[in-house]
Formats: structure tokens, sequence, C-alpha cells
């Protein structure tokens, strides 16, 4: 049998992030496929396996559902890294920052005085059935004027070898455990190409994400109590709450553990109650504080918002900021970033049809057959027409919708997203990934210099979803030439 | 600490220490088998009568084979003391306090979980001496583990405290059933007895070789004042006693300790235990012994989880001087 190498590999007329269509290896991926394409036969299978043994000692697991026998998967990983250069990077990096400063801004005037509103830039007819704008935060001002702390933006590489963004997530970005963990295993696995390779460090990610959050504290309190509050050990993401909190070194509460007193939150220790500054929380607004949100929750802390409101504790991401998200208003974001910052958007947008605007909409009701069409507010491909896969059917029934209700539906061009060589059986396929970056926001935005890179295992498939037989890779900054160290002290 | 995490790194520890000492009496009383093949001593059934879960037993398996009582002891997943159980719940335990152990313990306990979980799924059964040998290294690896990567905080403490106080009640357990058992058979307590139904006894609780090495020869008051009133050998109830003790002590709970009820308990206990000889204890009856002794552990379990975990309503004291503190 044949070792795993490059040499018969095809890009098959798609952007291949790692070699040109000559077949020839792009800037920064050179020493890596030297590398692989040198190592023995059977040595890159062994290597991937032993990576999955240790994914599973290591309890990154998910349990399949339905099976009786609890048996447990690891999310699969591909050994082949996604490798960005520097320059590109800096522009990547660039683009996220300017762009998480505007939707702060954004988020901040909708529930102050929605400027933008006034001055005819945002629709008023579209803020108003923003099902996730929250009036329970109008006038709320966050600690140090921060409401995005943790946002993963989800980015693609189209055919024509531009980076557009995808789409915000503000809410509660999950995935970075990954990155960090592929991490570790992939230096484990593979050390000589790190060091040859000069690739940016992410083990500090929880030193910035801690140095951000204690940033935050609204109490007078020299070393502040910060917790990560989970909605417990069947959400799907708890892996990733236990290991963030472990990597901070803060305690990783449930709702049951809190408790508000006169607008204080309090943990219930064997010491007592212990007062808390600032919670990092991975559960949805709506389940956060069945006084302010769902009555029906049964996950988060009564009182909660009260005490937010009144500044004695501070929330990350603050409630509120999946007003964002609306894939409508992420139509907007490049116009919030001429109104508010005054600049060019460093990142387009995916090109997109708002329903809502007659134009666009006679268009998109014309060209279903093409198009991707998104409601605004759902998520994880649910209420997603892809054009070119559907029935005359289907386009008929989301006809029906967009007409019934424009505001709630938006449409984008079907993409061809950029492929990286992945392992299938004896040999290399491309398979298409996007990417998901995490930027922090403390006293100053901070991306950090790698990100989630998921991976369609499916051949042609373009849902890079794990729930749809996604996967994921490590992602490759390529330090800039001649910086040997980088500084990994928060910036706080 | 959160009340939660401590409460579930108690219980992990626990659970651990139940499937270790469950694994070490199969293991025992397999190459005791292999030591007498003519002997008909029936060796299943005080195992499942040192579970105090005989009646489980005879509604799901009838018959007290080999076979039948290693499955209901390790694998049956309905009974909640097997090891395939308290394994599960430790892991399942240790998931949810994945941040307050080391990733080192996470990944052993995970380790463990999986090698049980192979050998369940094993065409081999029932599994043979060396398997429980491994679930006896695993647990070992883990406390090990604990101790050599744990700050000796609130964590660690509980953890100790958990696995000390499941340890004196598995020790003092199978002191309880072996001996009842063992004595049928003879007739004079005071004569050295069969070296090889005691020594069974001792391995099962890996004290044989210490054991040799304080008395030298066997005798049932010495076994007892070993095994039990021991204050230097790791698995005698005694020890595991000033153990646990000396952990609830360091955790300090949110009353003072002259008012702490767990550690009340645990050293009401421990005067009893020094004002009491092995000769006693076999005068005024092993088994009621036995019985006494478990009440007060069961007691100190209540009391720990009322000291630690059971916090429950806002105390108006701390609201007022929180109200003090705003002005």
């Amino acid at each position: 049998m044949p070792g795993l190498t490059f040499k018969n590999y095809q890009t098959d007329n798609f952007y291949d992030e790692l070699f040109y269509p000559e077949g020839i290896p792009r800037p920064g991926a050179e020493l890596l496929v030297d590398a692989i394409d040198q190592l023995p036969a059977s040595e890159l299978r062994l290597r991937q396996e032993a990576i999955s043994r240790a994914l599973l000692r290591m309890g990154i697991t998910f349990t399949v559902y339905g099976d009786e026998s609890g048996t447990e998967k690891i999310f699969p990983f591909d050994v082949i890294p996604r490798v960005v250069e520097a320059i590109e990077w800096n522009h990547i990096e660039a683009g996220l920052k300017q762009r998480i400063k505007a939707l702060n801004l954004f988020i901040d005037d909708i529930y102050h005085d929605q400027n933008i509103v006034k001055d005819g830039v945002l629709p008023a007819e579209i803020l108003k059935k923003a099902k996730s704008f929250r009036p329970q935060c109008v006038g709320v001002n966050p600690p140090k004027g921060i409401w995005c702390h943790i946002t993963g933006t989800d980015l693609i590489r189209h055919t024509d070898g531009a980076i557009y963004v995808l789409e915000d997530n503000l809410r509660c970005p999950s995935g970075v455990s990954y990155v960090l963990q592929n991490r570790m295993i992939m230096k484990r696995s593979f050390p000589q190409i790190f060091a040859d390779s000069k690739v940016r460090p992410v083990v500090g990610y929880a030193t910035q994400l801690y140095a951000t959050l204690a940033h935050l504290c609204p109490n007078d309190v020299a070393d502040p109590t910060i917790v990560v509050l989970t909605p417990g050990i069947y959400n799907s993401a708890y892996y990733e709450h236990s290991f963030l909190a472990q990597q901070m070194g803060v305690a990783l509460v449930q709702g049951e553990d809190l408790v508000v007193q006169d607008d204080f939150v309090y943990m219930r220790t064997t010491h007592g109650f212990q007062q808390v500054d600032v919670i990092y929380r991975r559960i949805d607004d709506d389940f956060m504080d069945p006084k302010a949100f769902r009555k029906d929750s049964m996950l988060g802390v009564p009182g909660l918002m009260q005490a937010y409101r009144n500044g004695r504790v501070a929330l990350a991401n603050a409630p509120g900021t999946g007003v964002a998200d609306d894939k409508v208003i992420y139509a907007y974001v490049p116009d919030m970033i001429k109104y508010y910052l005054n600049e060019v958007p460093g990142l387009p947008n995916v090109q997109t049809y708002v329903c809502d605007r007659p134009d666009d909409r006679a268009y998109v009701l014309e060209h279903l057959d093409e198009l991707v069409v998104k409601a605004a507010n759902e998520a994880g491909g649910y209420g997603m027409l892809i054009g070119p896969h559907s029935t005359k059917e289907e386009q008929g029934k989301f006809a029906e919708l967009i007409k019934a209700d424009p505001r709630n539906y938006v449409a984008q061009p079907t993409l061809a997203l950029s492929r990286v060589p992945t392992v299938v059986g004896d040999h290399f396929e491309g398979r298409h990934v996007d990417l998901r970056p995490y930027i922090l926001y403390g006293k100053t935005p901070w991306v950090l210099p790698g990100g989630l890179t998921r991976v369609a295992l499916k051949k042609g498939s373009l849902v890079v979803n794990s729930s749809q037989g996604g996967g994921s890779k490590d992602t490759w900054v390529i330090g800039h030439p001649g910086t040997e160290v980088e500084p990994q002290e928060a910036t706080v | 600490m959160l009340s939660r995490v401590a409460n579930s790194i108690y219980w992990m520890s626990r659970y651990v220490e139940r499937a270790e000492s469950v694994a070490r009496f199969i293991e025992v009383t397999l190459n005791f088998i292999l030591d007498q093949p003519d002997h008909d001593v029936e060796q299943w059934e005080p195992l499942v009568r040192a579970t105090g879960d005989e009646e489980y037993f005879n509604e799901h398996y009838g018959a007290y084979t080999a076979a039948n009582v290693q499955q209901f002891l390790t694998f049956d997943t309905d009974y909640h003391s097997s090891v395939r159980t308290s394994i599960s719940n430790a892991r399942e335990n240790a998931r949810t306090v994945c941040e307050a152990i080391s990733s080192e313990a996470w990944e052993q306990l995970n380790s463990f979980y999986h090698f049980v979980r192979a050998a369940e799924r094993s065409p081999q059964q029932p599994p043979n001496a060396g398997f429980y040998d491994d679930v006896v290294q695993h647990s070992y690896h883990l406390g090990g583990i604990l101790d050599a990567t744990m700050t000796r905080d609130t964590g660690w403490n509980f953890a100790n405290a958990g696995r000390f106080l499941e340890r004196a009640d598995k020790t003092s357990r199978i002191l309880d059933v072996k001996y009842f058992t063992l004595l049928r058979n003879v007739s004079d307590m005071n004569t050295t007895f069969d070296d090889l139904l005691w020594s069974s006894v001792l391995r099962s609780v890996s004290s044989f070789e210490m054991f040799r090495k304080r008395y030298h020869t066997l005798t049932v008051e010495r076994i007892v004042d070993f095994l039990i009133l021991d204050s230097k050998f790791p698995r005698a109830v005694r020890y595991s006693l000033q153990q646990a003790r000396h952990s609830l002590s360091e955790v300090d709970g949110p009353v003072a300790e002259f008012q702490n009820e767990a550690i009340l308990q645990t050293d009401a206990l421990l005067d009893r235990l020094d004002a009491t000889s092995a000769r006693q204890i076999i005068d005024g009856g092993m088994h009621e012994f036995v019985d006494s002794l478990q009440h007060s552990l069961n007691m100190i379990g209540e009391a720990v989880h009322e000291t630690y975990f059971a916090l429950k309503a806002f105390p108006a004291t701390q609201s007022q001087s929180q109200m003090q503190t705003q002005s």
C-alpha cells in the first residue's frame, strides 16, 4: 500500500489553502508539505491514530445520541493543518478588530440613543423586528462600556481567493477549547515541523481571557472572583466550559450554585457564601434569569439581571449582544463600520440580499434556485434553503415564506469554500473548510493567532457542522519573518 | 470551593475506593479457590453478604456461582455498588468537576473507565484475576496522581476524606463477614487458625505482609487488633478515621471546629476505638461491634453532607453584614 503523500494530490479547480493549482505549495506551507512527504509510509496514519486515542483518553468526546450503552465518540480531527501566512493573518486580524469595535459601538448605540436608526443607516423597521433585541437591556451601561467580550466570527475563502465574513457569533461562541487541545496534541505529534514552521502559539488564550474578564470587575476588590457559568453536564459544550474554567483556575458554576442577595451575587461554597464579581456566562440570555427572561428556566439565577443592571456583577458577554447575530443586521455591519468608525471594512461580508428591500426581494424570488436563503434568527443550518440542491416545491415554499415575512430572510450566493488536503483512507483529498477565529475585547481587542478550522469530511460537502459529519483541523498562523518570540503577557 | 463541587469530589473518591475494594475481594477469592481445589467451603456467598445486598442478588441471580457473583459485583449496571457502576459514577462526578481536579487525575479516571468498559465488552467472561488486579492498580494510580498533583486544599481534602471513610467501611465489612463465615469452621478461637483462611482475609485488604511484620503469627485477636485498631496500617479502620478526621479539620468548615458535627462525630468514634481492645470486641460480639461501627460511619457520612454540602438558605446574618458594608 502506498504511503500518504501529496505527489498525486489534485486541487480540482478549487482554491486550495496549501497548494497552488499547479501543485506547488503556497508560501508558509512548504516545510509542512516537505516534512509530510518525507515521513515513512505508515507514519502519518499511526500518528493520526495516536491522536484519536489521546482525545479519547482526555475525554474530549461527545455521547452518541440514541445509543443505550453510552458509546462515546471523539470529534474527528484531521492531522493536516490549515496554514495562514503572516501577511494574510495581519489582514484578517485588523479586519476582525475593526469589526468588533464597530459591533460594540452598534450594540451600545441601539440600547441607548439609537443614533444609527435616527440617522437612517439602519431602517427602524429592521431593528423593531429583531427577535434577539432585549428590551431588558435598554439603558444598561455594562462595565467599561464593552458588550461583546468574546466573539467567534466565521470566515470563509471564496474561489476569488478573498476572505469573507460569513457570520458573527456574539452570544456564546464555542470551539476555542478544540483549538487549544488540537494544538497541544499536534505539537506532541509533529514537534520538528512545528519548530521549523514558526507557528504562532495559541497557548496564551486562557491568560488573555482571564485578563479580559478581570478588566470588567465592577467591584472595588483587589482579586476579583471570576466564574464560568454553564448550563451543566448535558450541554454539548460542557467540555469547553470545564476546560476554560480549569485553564483560568476559576470555579465552574451552575445556576443552582449562585444566589442573588441585595443585588450582589454569591456562590455556595463549603465555607459559606462567597461574592462573585465577574461571570463568563455560557447560558443564553433567555435562560439566564427567570425573573427577567424566560420564567420557566431552571438553569439560571433569579435576580441576576437586576444585580447586573445595578452594576454589582459583570456578565460576559453582556446580555443583549445577540441582536448583532441577526442575519439581517449582519448585512449592515459594513455600513456600521463606515458610520461609527468612518473606515472602509477590511473584511467584506459575503454578498447578502436583504429581502426586506424590495429590489433585493425581487432578485431573490427570481433566483431561488441559485441562492442560499437563511432565516434571520436561526442557527445550525435550520430554516435554510440551499438553492442548487433544492426542489421546485421547496423553492415555492420559501417564496411564500419570504413574501409573508420579508424581514426574516436574507439570501447569499452559493459559495465554493476553499479546501485543505485531508486524510481519506490511504490518500489525501481536498475537503472544504471554514475558519472561526476568536476575538477578545477587554481593554483593547485581541485576536487569537489561529482559530478553529472546521472541515466538511464528506466528499463534496460544504457542511462543516460537527453534527453533520464535520471535523476540525489545527490552524497554523505562521510567524512574521524575524519574530522568534512573542509576548504572551496579558494586555490589560 | 463550591459545595456542589466538594460533594462531587468526595463521592468520586468514595466510588473509586469502593470499586477497588470490590475488585480486591474478588481477586483474593479467585486466588483462594486455586489454592484449595477440594475445599467445600462456599467462597462466593460471603462476598455477596459483605455487600449487604443479598436480597437484590437472590432476586436477580439465585445461585452463588462464580459467574453469577462476578457478574453481579463487576458489571451489573443496575446494582449500585458494582465495579462498573462505581467507576461510571466516579467518572461522571469527575466530569462535572474536571476544572477542580488535576487533568492528570481526570485522564487517569477516564482511562480507568474505558478499561472497565472494554472488559465488559470482552468475550472472555467472567474476567480473570488479572482484570481485578488491574482495577486495583488503576485505583492506586489515581490515588497516587491525586496525591502527587493536587495542592492540599479543600478539593484534595474532600477526596481524601471520601477515600478513607469508604475504606473504613469496607475493611470493617469484610472482616465482619469473613469472621462470621470462618468461625463456623473452627472450634477454638484462641489457637492459631488455618493460615490459608485467615491470610485470605488479610490479603483481601492487602495487609498480609504488613500483618506478618507486626505479629508474625495469626490469631483472631491480633487480626482484629490490626485491622480495626491499628493506627499506622493504611487500611485499618482507626488509621482511616484519623486520616478522614485530619482532612475534615483541614477543610475547616463554616462553623468552628468544636461545632462541626462531622468532626465531632469522627472524634466520638475515635474515642470509642481508643477505649476498646481487640479482646473486648471479640467478647462483646464481633458482628455487633461492626454493626455499631457502620452505624457510626453512616452518621459521619450524613454529618459531612449536612456540614459542607447542604448549604441552602442565605443566612440572615450575612445579609445584614452585607447591608452594613454597603452603607
